[in-house]
């Protein structure tokens, strides 16, 4: 069976801030280098050291898909993805307003909204992270992966929790 | 296009500003970032200037590569007469600072005059605006960078900037970017600090055209499983670059007290697994981080965990704080190199030559040439680590007449000094050695005698050579893109072939210098990493320029003579202990005392070392006392310098 339902799964702790992802995303979209044009960024609080790379969540009830005057953002839920038709799009940013992430950007060079559109199932930012960062996994698999995670964390918690008993 | 990005020159006397276009003839011969700064410096500042004067001439610049997507170019390189040598000064460092540069729209600064008052420029898509520095003067290198974005009210602002240490004139001070990123070699933050320019800011949105998008992804995709599939690159992606430290020790090939021994013993607490540990434990399981588009992210994040300065966080440290504040003074703790680290971090301060000034001062103190009196009291005692963190603070902040004195830099300090202490000074042109002891290698002795700006292992140093390759594979990387059918060997302790191999390397790191690509990705630590063939390739997917390998290597040759002509113009000559390709004696007549069965016992044979050079030379074109021969020059297409082009 075709592998269906991807989504976009970032792991922030993973990211090394080298911003290779917001180059790769503009090349891929656009033919240039420009961050300022990509879908993904990484915000950073260097003096911490901490990065996480922010993107479109494909959300299933979009507030960009809701406010959008045209309908020109709808689900298409091959790609599990909300898609933007430039046809219908006004530009009136609305959905630039409501997104809760973020994510829909607005380009000032071309005065166009853009998102996310996971490279048509092969995002190139997902391609271009050797760390996996960012990766691309079924949907399904999404919260077993996180579930196995969380329980890793707790059976190391656990034991060592066990180990300072003993020590007491 | 990477083509597209101009030049700026910038006069702070008098506030002119001025932008051209690069002449795609000027891009073919020098193609951009240090190859094109070493041709504005020869250019642009006149024979004999004091390098503290308006009319010195400071280049910042991204490389022809920078912010393309191919990997890692995320190289800022920085030129300027050296105040530290009077000779070439010339320094290079990671970050995010040059893509934002050329997302500003430019590739290339060139900045002459003094403000009358300190500023910083703001370069933002196009414009450059010089700007009041009043409120930022005095701060330090991070307090700086948070500053600016503040007040430009934009916290996605770069900014390259000096420390307190820069502003002082530190003949040492380094530029940096970020957390620890840092032009760090010949005192470039001191020329910044002498023309009241406390940092310069950048922040652009401007589209680089890629010239074969699809491809440039592609080959890119190539480059990158290249680059971390070699073993070296993983292990600098998890232990970073203390790594290199902790293998060098380990046979012998790093300094320890000055130049007393080539191995630090009881270094545990500094070896990188224990620095990894640290990282683990203040930071997490991920703590490592990296430069622009980089894949190796050989960098690592940590907090200090005790001491003075417990909790403050700072990247790295590089192999360079293990040797400078680890091992060349004694002081083997991790929490002396991390706060030393961290120290010069804020400051603004080279930690190779502050590490190896300290270490020179502690051996004259232990031969009573330096005196309690002339240290103010302090004990500078071998394994002091208080009396180490204290000089880092005295030289910053020029206090007490040794702290003053050390960072006026090792040569004038030792005429300060007196006595013999120029015969214990690890120095080549003016610049100390980093924490390396070339003994019982002599390629790498080669290296640092005749690299362009002083004692330096980046600018020639063949460290594949420490690996005892077949002689098979050294063949097929050193007989290309220019033929050699002549000798090499895998013996690192050999004197055959190894002229061949520093001339080969020298034109190596000149190319990605000026294609603004790290190190990491070519023939330095890894001999199955990207060189000349691939960078071909790299170049036409990106820009569009179509160049052979040969025709790079004719740009990195024409570019390694230019620096060469600055020298010689500025009195370099073969033998001259100060300013010349020549190695204190004490390489030649102490035989190192530590490490492995075949480097116990070694020094540099003078009379080979005499004939390595003279071959070395040859393969530059240069006649018996350095100077380029006519026809090498016409050969470069360099017999008409200064030419004035740009």
């Amino acid at each position: 069976m075709e592998p269906v339902g991807k989504v976009l799964v970032i792991n922030y702790e993973k990211c090394t801030g080298c911003r290779l992802c917001e180059v790769v995303c503009a090349v891929q979209h656009d033919g240039v280098s420009n961050p300022a044009r990509s879908r993904i960024k990484i915000m950073k609080w260097e003096a911490e050291g901490l990065y996480i790379p922010m993107s479109c969540q494909q959300c299933q009830d979009a507030p960009c898909m809701n406010v959008c005057p045209v309908k020109a953002l709808s689900r298409d839920e091959e790609l599990s993805r909300v898609v933007l038709d430039y046809d219908k799009c006004i530009g009136c940013r609305s959905c630039v307003v409501v997104c809760p992430f973020g994510a829909m950007s607005f380009n000032t060079i071309d005065k166009k909204v853009f998102k996310c559109d996971v490279c048509d199932g092969d995002p190139q930012c997902v391609r271009f992270c050797e760390v996996k960062a960012v990766d691309y996994v079924d949907a399904s698999d999404v919260s077993i992966l996180k579930k196995r995670e969380a329980a890793t964390r707790l059976s190391v918690a656990g034991k060592e929790a066990a180990a300072l008993l003993v020590e007491a | 296009m990477p083509l597209d990005r101009r030049i700026a020159y910038i006069d702070l006397t008098t506030g002119s500003i001025e932008t051209k276009p690069i002449p795609l003839e000027v891009r073919k011969k020098f193609l951009g970032g240090r190859g094109l700064d070493a041709y504005l410096l020869y250019n642009h500042t006149k024979k004999g200037c004091d390098p503290l004067a308006p009319d010195n001439t400071l280049m910042i610049s991204g490389g022809i590569l920078t912010a393309t997507c191919a990997s890692a170019t995320a190289r800022t390189h920085i030129m300027a007469k050296s105040p530290l040598t009077g000779l070439l000064g010339s320094s290079n460092m990671g970050g995010f600072f040059a893509p934002e540069l050329a997302w500003a729209g430019f590739h290339h600064l060139v900045i002459k005059g003094k403000a009358k008052s300190p500023v910083y420029l703001f370069i933002h898509n196009g414009d450059i605006e010089i700007r009041d520095a009043s409120n930022i003067w005095g701060k330090t290198v991070t307090e700086t960078q948070w500053t600016i974005r503040e007040e430009l009210g934009d916290e996605e602002v770069k900014a390259c900037v000096i420390g307190p240490a820069g502003e002082n004139l530190v003949r040492f001070a380094n530029v940096m970017t970020g957390i620890k990123n840092s032009a760090g070699r010949t005192g470039m933050g001191c020329v910044m600090g002498s023309k009241n320019l406390k940092a310069v800011a950048a922040r652009g949105t401007m589209d680089i055209k890629i010239a074969h998008p699809v491809e440039a992804l592609d080959y890119n995709k190539r480059f990158i499983d290249q680059i971390v599939s070699a073993k070296v690159n993983q292990t600098q992606g998890t232990l970073g670059t203390p790594f290199i430290w902790g293998a060098t020790n380990s046979w012998g090939g790093i300094r320890c007290r000055n130049f007393q021994y080539n191995q630090c013993e009881y270094a545990d607490d500094i070896e990188p697994e224990r620095i990894d540990e640290i990282a683990e434990q203040t930071i997490g399981p991920y703590h490592m981080t990296g430069c622009f588009g980089c894949q190796v992210h050989c960098r690592a994040q940590y907090r200090i965990p005790d001491g003075p300065y417990a909790g403050a966080y700072d990247e790295g440290p590089e192999y360079t704080s293990q040797g400078a504040f680890g091992g060349e003074t004694d002081t083997p703790r991790a929490t002396t190199v991390l706060t030393g680290n961290h120290l010069v971090d804020q400051y603004g301060m080279d930690n190779l030559e502050t590490g190896s000034i300290i270490s020179w001062a502690m051996e004259l103190y232990e031969l009573g040439i330096l005196t309690t009196k002339q240290t103010d009291g302090l004990d500078l005692r071998w394994g002091n680590d208080e009396a180490v963190l204290e000089m880092i603070h005295r030289i910053c902040h020029r206090k007490g007449w040794l702290g003053d004195t050390l960072a006026d830099g090792g040569i004038p300090a030792s005429k300060k000094i007196g006595k013999k202490s120029f015969e214990y000074l690890i120095q080549v042109k003016g610049m100390n050695n980093l924490h390396s002891d070339e003994r019982a290698t002599p390629a790498l002795a080669l290296n640092v005698a005749t690299a362009s700006r002083g004692s330096d292992h980046l600018r020639s140093r063949p460290a594949i050579d420490l690996y005892h390759l077949p002689e098979e594979v050294l063949r097929k990387i050193y007989g290309s893109p220019i033929p050699y059918d002549g000798p090499l060997s895998s013996e690192h302790t050999a004197y055959e072939g190894k002229p061949w191999q520093v001339f080969w390397q020298e034109n190596c790191y000149m190319a990605v210098d000026c294609l603004g690509i790290c190190k990491y990705h070519t023939t330095f630590l890894g001999a199955t990493l990207p060189n000349f063939e691939d960078w071909t390739k790299v170049l036409y997917y990106n820009s569009g320029l179509e160049l052979s390998p040969a025709e790079i290597w004719e740009v990195a040759f024409r570019c390694n003579t230019i620096e060469r002509l600055f020298n010689l113009r500025e009195g370099l000559q073969r033998e001259d202990l100060e300013k010349g390709d020549m190695l204190n004696h004490r390489y030649f007549d102490e035989p190192t005392r530590r490490g492995a069965p075949d480097v116990v016992g070694m020094t540099i044979d003078r009379e080979k070392f005499r004939k390595m050079v003279d071959e070395f030379y040859g393969y530059k074109g240069l006649d018996e006392n350095g100077v380029p021969k006519p026809e090498t020059l016409e050969k470069l297409g360099l017999d008409n310098e200064p030419s004035h082009l740009l």
